[in-house]
């Protein structure tokens, strides 16, 4: 809930900087905003033209009995309306386009930069904050483009051309008219003022209420075990109260201010009969101005409430941007050299030079690892839990850069190597396979059009998926349900080799999942493996005995260090480290085989 | 419309308060609709009168009238809308106390955010129905009928023509409101596929960077953005008609009015007093109509809120008191006897547990252990009725478990469950959960069995810390022993520790160990774990595997007997030593 309540802090509401960024993202789309100003200036004009039409209908036709003349104002009334509707139609309609198309833009500057973003920022952000980013923190913008920048403008134009109107037919009764204006004006802002401080209240203590609510359901377990219904009712009943005592004082502000402004309207409608009267009587201003006064007083008070909701939507605009931009200048990038050195024909060579790799300045996961891989060798890596396995294969395909020592692959630094040709020749199949919602051959191909789908067909036999595929009802096309729920582990892992190798790297990492699975699924994965490492440099973090068993070289993690490295065999008659780890980790797998 | 049924006796509860909100909506209507009578009265006078007096006379009523309908209209917000805010607190109560008493498996059938959304969303759209709902159509009916009345005593002929496009609008509002709530849905479902996307991308981030699919990433959540924004320009093609059809409209209707009305005037059948009047009076039918469409679209959503409501209402608390239930029993002594206790979870998932018989005395130590997934958990879980057996019976001091009143039975158990699970208060009110009085000493004394006193001396704010993430973030190690504290904190005559021990160190584990022999000398305890170290000192060690008992005995015969315990035993003794290596 912390993070909610941290994104509801809201600013203020203009913020130059801020906007001039914001305004940048508008720019392209200049067209629109000049059509939509246009557009305004008309709209509002129709609108103040009624009472006036109406005003000459009263004066001249109705007063010198000109049915006729009745006629040609009433058409004309109607030919404004209906122009003004059309207007309005495509005035909403360009303007929520334009709105709609500058958050794509920002969304995509966005997400094409997090996607450049290193691990080292993904390990410390929580993922629920990035997406919160890059989907609600762009969202609350639309409105701000949409109609917050450009609406402004047509409450203005309104009006004005109320203005215009009124001043036009008769100075002196605008005047007395609007003096009920600074109080309209003066109420209205007061009002939102109000209004917002009394939000802030509400969302506080909703936000508190749905923090409770998450927070006991989650741990209703608990509330029941300690028997403790009856006094978490008694706080939930606490926290309720306090979420409808804000409300009911923000009703109090509506309450007041809705009837004010019909107050307010009144007053001025009263103002007119007495002054307006007056006049009529003296036959210095006629009904008709007194008619169209009338109607222009009701006129007035949407723009003027408009204007003042305005504030919210540069708050939360300002608010939602500040956090996004706050991403676009985290430039917590793994740097590709400038002048990259390219590699001629990679042929699978890895050399770690006295490499050490800290997570945190200071605490070093890995300490002074060398070792050699010559092209085509199966190597396993072996040791316990926070041995730094995994590191190793972190910085080997630059996803942290090293602060001490070198990895060469093929004899280049790979700090000097563009990052993501490296990574193109390095597969990697992960502990936890990764599936994404779409086809199983999405999924193998991972949208890459270079990879046909006969490619994707051929590693799926390879590796022995092809069976359980085809025997689905879409085959290849059947979806991936949220995270691969319809699949078995097995079928997944097996999955994601069908994706290394439709690859088809010259270096292959393996992280080997631990879970295990039946006999059935565990041969064809050993046989799947054994294939994805022929003619490959590879990289095995083992829990397989096959594996080990057949791996060219074993090296022997523990601690951040390498301990041990050798054969199989070699290494179980040192009866060091590994033969421990053989007999925790590999020892009863021979069961199955002889079983 | 059969669910807001059941909303009656909430609207009971308030009658007197929803009726004055009502008597204030018929004084309000009748001072507001007297305002364009002044009117016409007043610009009727001009023609004929030169008194400035009589005109001033009609600026004032007008005021008077207006003040007098506003204070009313005040009253109304104060009186029905506070109503609904206040049915929306007893509903919202009600939902919790209600959900409060339902068994464990509703929740692990429905995600915290389906129940979540009940509370907050289903209860919210009712509100609206209760509220705003209830008072625009009271307001809307009865304005109408005045209004109507009135300008038809003008002229009828010219109310049937100017009221003509009206119902005309009503169902737009409704036609075009329930299209954009269709809409809006469909914007919502490719937002939370957006969202998945987005989610999905950051999470697999690794094998995207790995296979160097950045630009394909971006192509396709791009391509669901393109649909979002097409979404949204599909719902804006509709919405964008909401005000021109408004203007249209409820401009027809003034424009029938001036033109056949002007007509009238020119003939002398009414005079340009009732004219502005009649305008006027149209202008107050505008919103009712407007919102008849509206209020319909709000009953309809509510009326879904409110079947969805009943079905949860309509869950069974399944466990709870019942006519079997012995209220006599005040107490619990602590001996345990299972009697061929099977148990699954539901009718067509396997027996989690097969036929287990097992008996403690009181005061025994037993241990659990097992690989996971065998059923230790849901073993433990049946004692103080999280869930109830599917066969067979628990006795608890020569009791069915049934028979004892259900927070008599909860009170006198203290459970440290594995998921450790601590509330975003301070760590006192934590520890001191299951009492209700919050008692010092007892902190003290049950952090220092669980070996969390000397934790808590680091804490500026000692056991006044506030936990969660408004505050720090214990340790794993912490949690447990946090969890643990909780339980002794109830003087538990059982006491069941659930692999609370896992992320706690062995010397720790050690000294809490020695710390709770004391403590539950006459005490009953069960204690699960995958550790030998803590087992091993248990008056008996009960082996689970796939559901029944495979092994029993103290650890000395358990090793000696080459099964599953001693299998473990071994692996245990390997890691240590890995462990020690340096």
């Amino acid at each position: 809930m912390a993070e909610v309540s941290s994104d509801e802090i809201l600013g203020k509401a203009y913020d130059s900087k801020l906007m001039k960024r914001l305004l940048a993202y508008v720019k392209p789309y200049k067209k629109y905003v000049v059509l939509a100003i246009v557009f305004n200036i008309l709209v509002a004009g129709l609108g103040p033209l009624r009472p006036y039409l109406t005003k000459v209908a009263i004066d001249e036709n109705i007063a010198n009995s000109d049915y006729d003349g009745l006629i040609v104002i009433s058409i004309l009334l109607f030919g404004s309306l209906i122009f003004q509707a059309s207007i309005q139609y495509l005035l909403t309609y360009y303007t929520q386009l334009m709105g709609q198309k500058i958050i794509y833009d920002l969304r995509k500057k966005l997400f094409s930069h997090v996607q450049r973003l290193s691990l080292k920022y993904f390990d410390k952000t929580p993922i629920g904050r990035i997406v919160t980013r890059v989907t609600n923190d762009v969202e609350s913008l639309n409105e701000l483009f949409s109609s917050g920048i450009v609406m402004v403008f047509s409450d203005v134009f309104i009006i004005l051309w109320i203005l215009i109107f009124m001043f036009v037919m008769s100075w002196d009764l605008s005047l007395v008219t609007l003096s009920v204006l600074p109080a309209l004006i003066y109420g209205t802002f007061l009002f939102r003022k109000k209004v917002r401080e009394a939000y802030r209240d509400v969302r506080k203590y909703l936000a508190r209420l749905n923090s409770y609510m998450q927070e006991h359901i989650t741990g209703m377990s608990i509330v029941q075990i300690f028997a403790k219904e009856k006094s978490e009712e008694d706080r939930f009943a606490k926290i309720n109260s306090d979420h409808k005592d804000s409300n009911v004082s923000s009703i109090f502000y509506y309450a007041i201010f809705f009837p004010s402004v019909e107050i307010l309207s009144s007053l001025a409608i009263a103002l007119i009969v007495w002054y307006g009267g007056g006049e009529v009587i003296q036959k210095s201003m006629s009904i008709g101005v007194l008619f169209a006064f009338i109607q222009y007083t009701e006129m007035f008070f949407r723009p003027i409430r408009d204007l003042s909701e305005k504030y919210n939507i540069m708050q939360t605009a300002m608010a939602s941007s500040e956090r996004i931009f706050n991403i676009l200048d985290n430039d917590t990038f793994v740097n590709n050299p400038e002048n990259p050195r390219r590699f001629n024909k990679v042929e699978g060579k890895i050399e770690f030079q006295d490499v050490s790799f800290a997570y945190n300045p200071d605490e070093y996961v890995l300490k002074n690892i060398n070792f050699t891989i010559n092209p085509g060798e199966a190597v396993a890596i072996v040791g316990a839990t926070g041995a730094g396995k995994t590191s190793i294969i972190n910085i080997l395909t630059r996803f942290y850069d090293v602060p001490k020592g070198k990895i060469l692959v093929d004899g280049l630094n790979i700090a000097e190597v563009d990052k993501h040709e490296l990574r193109k020749h390095i597969s990697m199949v992960l502990q936890d396979v990764f599936l994404f919602s779409g086809t199983i051959k999405s999924n193998i191909s991972l949208d890459n059009e270079d990879i046909t789908e006969q490619m994707v067909i051929d590693a799926a036999k390879t590796v022995g998926a092809h069976k359980f595929i085809s025997e689905l009802p879409k085959g290849y096309d059947e979806q991936v349900m949220e995270k691969g729920a319809t699949l078995s582990v097995g079928q997944k892992q097996l999955i994601s080799f069908a994706r290394a190798l439709a690859y088809n790297p010259q270096i292959l990492i393996l992280d080997e999942a631990t879970s295990s699975i039946d006999t059935e699924t565990e041969i064809l994965i050993q046989k799947a493996i054994e294939k994805l490492l022929v003619g490959r440099t590879s990289i095995v973090i083992a829990h397989r005995l096959s594996t080990v068993q057949n791996a060219d070289k074993i090296i022997v993690m523990h601690k951040g260090e390498i301990r041990e490295v050798g054969t199989h065999q070699e290494l179980l008659t040192q009866k060091g480290i590994y033969y421990r780890l053989y007999q925790l980790q590999y020892k009863d797998q021979e069961i199955p085989k002889t079983a | 419309m059969t669910g807001l049924k059941s909303l009656n006796k909430y609207f009971f509860r308030y009658r007197k308060k929803l009726i004055a909100g009502i008597i204030f909506i018929l004084l309000s209507n009748g001072f507001q609709v007297y305002v364009p009578l002044l009117l016409r009265d007043g610009i009727d006078s001009l023609k004929s009168t030169v008194d400035y007096d009589q005109i001033l006379n009609y600026a004032l009523l007008i005021m008077g009238a207006s003040v007098l309908s506003g204070i009313f209209r005040f009253l109304i917000r104060q009186t029905i809308i506070v109503v609904s805010r206040e049915i929306e607190f007893d509903i919202r109560q009600d939902f919790w106390t209600h959900i409060q008493r339902l068994p464990l498996r509703f929740f692990q059938n429905n995600s915290t955010g389906n129940v979540m959304a009940h509370a907050t969303n289903d209860v919210g759209a009712v509100r609206m129905f209760v509220g705003p709902a209830v008072m625009y159509s009271i307001d809307t009916i009865t304005k109408f009928i005045i209004i109507i009345f009135i300008i038809s005593s003008i002229s009828w002929e010219l109310t049937v023509y100017a009221i003509l496009p009206l119902p005309v609008l009503s169902y737009f509002i409704y036609r075009l409101s329930k299209k954009i709530h269709h809409k809006f849905t469909l914007i919502q479902e490719k937002f939370s596929e957006l969202t998945t996307r987005a989610q999905e991308n950051f999470s697999g981030i690794r094998i995207i960077k790995s296979y160097v699919r950045e630009q394909s990433e971006i192509a396709n959540f791009m391509k669901l953005s393109q649909d979002y924004l097409e979404r949204n320009m599909d719902k804006v093609k509709i919405q964008a008609f909401f005000m021109p059809i408004l203007f249209l409209i409820t401009g027809l209707s003034i424009i029938i009015v001036i033109w056949l009305g002007g007509n009238k005037v020119i003939d002398g059948a009414i005079t340009l007093g009732e004219l502005t009047a009649f305008i006027v009076y149209i202008g107050l039918l505008i919103w009712p109509t407007i919102a008849f469409g509206w209020v319909t679209n709000i009953i309809q959503q509510a009326s879904a809120s409110m079947n969805r409501l009943s079905k949860i209402w309509n869950e069974k608390y399944e466990i709870e008191d019942s006519v079997d239930t012995d209220h006599t029993i005040s107490n619990i002594k602590g001996s345990i006897e299972f009697k061929n206790v099977s148990f699954k979870y539901r009718p067509d998932l396997p027996n989690v547990l097969n036929n287990l018989n097992l008996k403690i005395e009181k005061g025994q130590t037993i241990a659990i252990i097992g690989h996971t997934g065998v059923g230790k958990t849901s073993f433990i879980n049946l004692i103080p009725r999280l869930y109830d057996t599917t066969e067979g019976e628990i006795l608890i001091d020569g009791k069915n478990v049934k028979e004892i009143p259900l927070h008599i039975l909860r009170k006198n158990i203290g459970l440290v469950p594995q998921e450790t699970f601590l509330f975003s208060d301070s760590l006192q009110n934590n520890i001191l959960y299951g009492l209700e009085d919050k008692n010092k000493e007892t902190v003290q004394k049950v952090a220092r069995i669980s070996r969390l006193d000397k934790d808590v001396e680091s804490f500026p704010k000692g056991y006044e810390t506030i936990l969660g993430e408004r505050g720090i973030t214990l340790s794993g190690g912490q949690k447990q022993r946090t969890c643990l504290s909780r339980a002794l904190a109830i003087d538990p005559s059982i006491l069941i520790l659930d692999d609370s021990f896992s992320a706690v160190d062995t010397n720790t584990e050690e000294e809490i160990l020695t710390n709770l022999k004391e403590f539950m000398r006459g005490r009953t305890s069960i204690i699960i774990s995958h550790r030998i170290s803590t087992v091993k000192d248990a008056d008996r060690i009960f082996v689970i595997d796939d559901g029944i008992i495979s092994e029993e005995g103290t650890h000395e015969e358990l090793v000696a007997k080459e099964g599953i315990y001693s299998e473990i035993h071994f692996r245990q003794l390997l890691e240590e030593e890995l462990q020690e290596l340096t």
